[in-house]
């Protein structure tokens, strides 16, 4: 982190210039009477939402359209600060809030933007029927490796050998491979990207929300009190240097050898984007020849 | 089923309790089910699945009882009628959806047909075992309604209400049903669509600008709005304010919860609903509900042969307690015998009405199989003596 | 961007440039758009808001090209660039990247 107080100069900074503002450009889609946000300093999440923000605005899709359904966790309270038709449900059951919400409004583009202890750990089971019936709904899956909210415990995708508080010897258990077991059980669309591709992550988030079917975008993000601070990684800062410094892009790449190592590369891209028909497809061509 | 139906199968059937449930569901506009397989429930989906493409809705077998009950609640927001149906271990899973539903305020339906318990007990065989997990299952201070249906015929009619009672007071409304009720095959009468009431959902007629989700008036309910419409409502779990953005602090729990409770309490003498029969002048009288009730009333007449004067009184709006009722008869009669299929629930709360000012003694039974009425028969002699 | 020689479409181009604007109470001092700014536009100054983070300062802002980075990876929704008039494109000058 920059601290210019303790660098030797030999000279005293250039002033720079500072044009205070009031309102951001993209805070058209945020609930402005609730910023700042609760989310730590260098935490990714901002971002995330920020790139979502962008993505919503390039899809030319009108806002009121979007229903927008988290669960618990720092992640989960995306919800609560972006200014959409938002639902903030319990841990983990997310995804059939938003299953019943896209049934019975196939009209609205229902986005679930939760982290990965919600959505992969305790929400797990609902995640591969989702994907396995192909519902029509976008999944934002924001992976920080941790159970950030309550303090830092281990996660079904801390990497292995990463300190939690519940892992604090390191963690014995490997991590789900999201993509892959996304992939495995059917969605259309997946992609991983990180906070750092800032561009590439906002497409992914077009793309995914534009895709028929269940499209599913992975997007790992530094968690700086807990996740680098547990395990002397610096802050989030640090992390995104070392997303910077380690990801490699690589589309159609084989979803199985997407794991993720502690301090490892990572592998980015979009993996996935096939069509098939959706659950309400079937539904209706079923009923019509009822 | 090759010709399509309506919602309302308007005539004479002879049908279960568990198809007349998802029928009063149909009649009551029901367009959404979420369900998981669970005995002596599973043909209340069954029946829903091969129902639905007749009314244009749409059923969806979910993974477990936790995403069905998930997915009615987002069904429900979706704008349309939703129920799920379950047996005890389900009923356990949605607990904590079912509190989801009533933080938020979100209408719909939730059968329990009850089986013998505890755990997985008796899949196949009758309890009145959930009774008080209705009342007090999900945690936190909340009130609910729940209602106990005692014949198919009831089933009908009582779904109706149901939903009436959820798009009024913005809850979701538990169906206590019982194996016996639910499988038992017994005519039902439908009747046609200007016979059946249904109340409306409660849509607000402020513009987005001045909307608040969770602002009341007199009668502490608040109104709802159709997603997609502009409002950009924020719907949260959370302990939140009349704007709806979660408040976790002390003052807006104790302005907002005990709002949540009050909006039943105050409303219950419009909730509350029961049946009577010989109160006046009578001794004793029969608490009751579900198939127990058939069971008691062979024990009252039994009783009354011998020139006893009992009362018999059947709860069918067993949520919100009459407690009112109770605590007035207490002071009129020697006692209440209260039979259930369990080993001490609903007598309980007359205990607690009672208040020592009439002996309350409980008919028990662990479950498995309905009373044998001269077990009623005994305790209602026990009282008098 | 340096060039061999002046290309003929030259004159055809121009080079846009941004105004840095900053949302002072808003910003967390995280430095992802001090740190990912592609022209070095930002650094962190000494100054301070309200919460005790220090917030970002454009150094050289004519360097800014509005290419929308630092609007879009701030976490914090506290930083964006406006886009002022336009200059001629860079006509084989070097220029920090």
């Amino acid at each position: 982190m920059s601290d210019s107080g303790s660098k030797t100069q030999t000279a005293p900074p250039e002033p720079g210039i500072v044009r205070p503002a009031q309102q951001h450009p993209r805070d058209w889609l945020l609930r402005q009477d609730r910023l700042p946000h609760i989310w730590c300093p260098t935490c990714g999440i901002g971002t995330c939402v920020n790139s979502f923000v962008e993505a919503v605005h390039e899809s030319g899709i009108p806002e009121e359209q979007f229903a927008i359904v988290s669960g618990i966790g720092c992640t989960g309270r995306v919800a609560g600060y972006v200014k959409l038709d938002s639902f903030h449900t319990t841990h983990g059951r997310a995804i059939p809030f938003a299953t019943g919400l896209h049934i019975t409004r196939p009209d609205l583009k229902v986005i679930v933007f939760s982290g990965d202890g919600d959505l992969v750990a305790i929400g797990g089971n609902h995640l591969i029927h989702a994907a396995r019936r192909n519902i029509d709904i976008t999944v934002i899956c924001v992976n920080n490796f941790i159970y950030g909210m309550t303090g830092g415990q281990l996660a079904p995708t801390t990497p292995h050998d990463a300190r939690t508080t519940t892992s604090p010897y390191g963690n014995y258990e490997y991590p789900f491979n999201v993509p892959h077991l996304v992939a495995s059980c059917g969605a259309v669309y997946v992609a991983r990207w990180t906070a750092l591709h800032v561009r590439r992550m906002k497409r992914a988030m077009l793309e995914a929300i534009q895709k028929r079917g269940f499209s599913f975008v992975e997007i790992i993000a530094p968690c700086s009190t807990l996740y680098a601070r547990k395990n002397r990684l610096g802050t989030g800062y640090d992390l995104m240097k070392f997303y910077h410094d380690n990801c490699e892009v690589q589309h159609g790449a084989d979803t199985s050898e997407l794991d993720i190592g502690f301090q490892t590369k990572i592998t980015v891209g979009k993996f996935v984007d096939i069509e098939k028909p959706t659950f309400l497809d079937r539904i209706q061509a079923g009923q019509a020849k009822h | 089923m090759s010709k399509a139906r309506g919602a309302l199968l308007t005539g004479e059937h002879f049908m279960n309790g568990d198809v007349a449930v998802a029928e009063g569901a149909l009649a009551a506009g029901c367009t959404f089910f979420a369900g998981y397989p669970i005995t002596p429930a599973t043909e209340v989906s069954e029946r829903m699945a091969e129902r639905m493409p007749d009314v244009g809705g749409i059923f969806i077998q979910m993974e477990d009882e936790i995403a069905s009950m998930g997915a009615i609640l987002g069904g429900s927001w979706g704008g349309q009628k939703s129920m799920t149906a379950t047996s005890g271990p389900g009923f356990s899973l949605m607990m904590e959806n079912l509190g989801l539903g009533l933080m938020t305020e979100t209408p719909c339906v939730l059968v329990n047909v009850q089986r013998g318990g505890p755990s997985t007990g008796l899949p196949t065989l009758v309890g009145q075992q959930d009774m008080m997990q209705a009342r007090w299952g999900s945690h936190g201070d909340y009130e609910i309604i729940a209602l106990a249906p005692n014949s198919p015929q009831e089933c009908f009619d009582l779904a109706i209400d149901a939903f009436n009672l959820s798009e009024t007071y913005r809850l979701p409304v538990l169906m206590m049903m019982d194996e016996v009720v639910g499988h038992m095959t017994e005519r039902v009468s439908i009747p046609g669509p200007e016979k059946i009431k249904l109340a409306p959902r409660r849509l607000t007629d402020r513009p987005p600008s001045e909307y608040k989700p969770y602002e009341t008036g007199q009668d502490l309910v608040p109104s709802m709005v159709e997603v997609g419409k502009g409002y950009r409502i924020h719907i949260t779990g959370l302990t939140h304010d009349e704007r709806g953005y979660p408040a976790v602090t002390a003052p807006v729990q104790q302005r907002m919860v005990p709002r949540l409770v009050e909006k039943i309490r105050h409303n219950a003498p419009q909730i509350v609903r029961y049946e009577e029969d010989g109160i006046a002048g009578a001794d004793v009288v029969v608490i009751s509900y579900g198939i127990t009730s058939r069971v008691a009333l062979m024990a009252v007449e039994q009783a009354r042969e011998r020139g006893l004067k009992i009362g018999h009184l059947r709860l069918i709006v067993v949520w919100p307690f009459p407690e009112a009722r109770i605590r007035e008869l207490a002071s009129q009669i020697k006692g209440f015998v209260v039979p259930e299929i369990n080993l001490g629930q609903m007598v309980r709360e007359v205990e607690r009405c009672a208040a020592g000012q009439a002996r309350t003694l409980h008919v028990a039974n662990a479950g498995g199989s309905v009373h044998d009425p001269a077990d009623i028969l005994k305790s209602i002699e026990e009282v008098l003596r | 961007m340096r060039f061999w020689r002046t290309p003929l479409d030259h004159g055809k181009f121009t080079t846009p440039h941004g105004r840095i604007h900053i949302i002072i109470e808003r910003c967390k001092g995280c430095g992802f758009c001090v740190e990912y700014c592609p022209r070095g536009v930002l650094q962190i100054s000494e100054k301070f808001n309200k919460k005790g983070y220090h917030y970002p300062e454009a150094i050289k802002e004519d360097a800014c090209v509005d290419c929308d980075l630092c609007e879009s990876i701030c976490p914090e929704f506290a930083i964006y660039s406006e886009r002022v008039e336009e200059s001629p494109a860079d006509n084989g000058k070097e220029v920090q990247g």
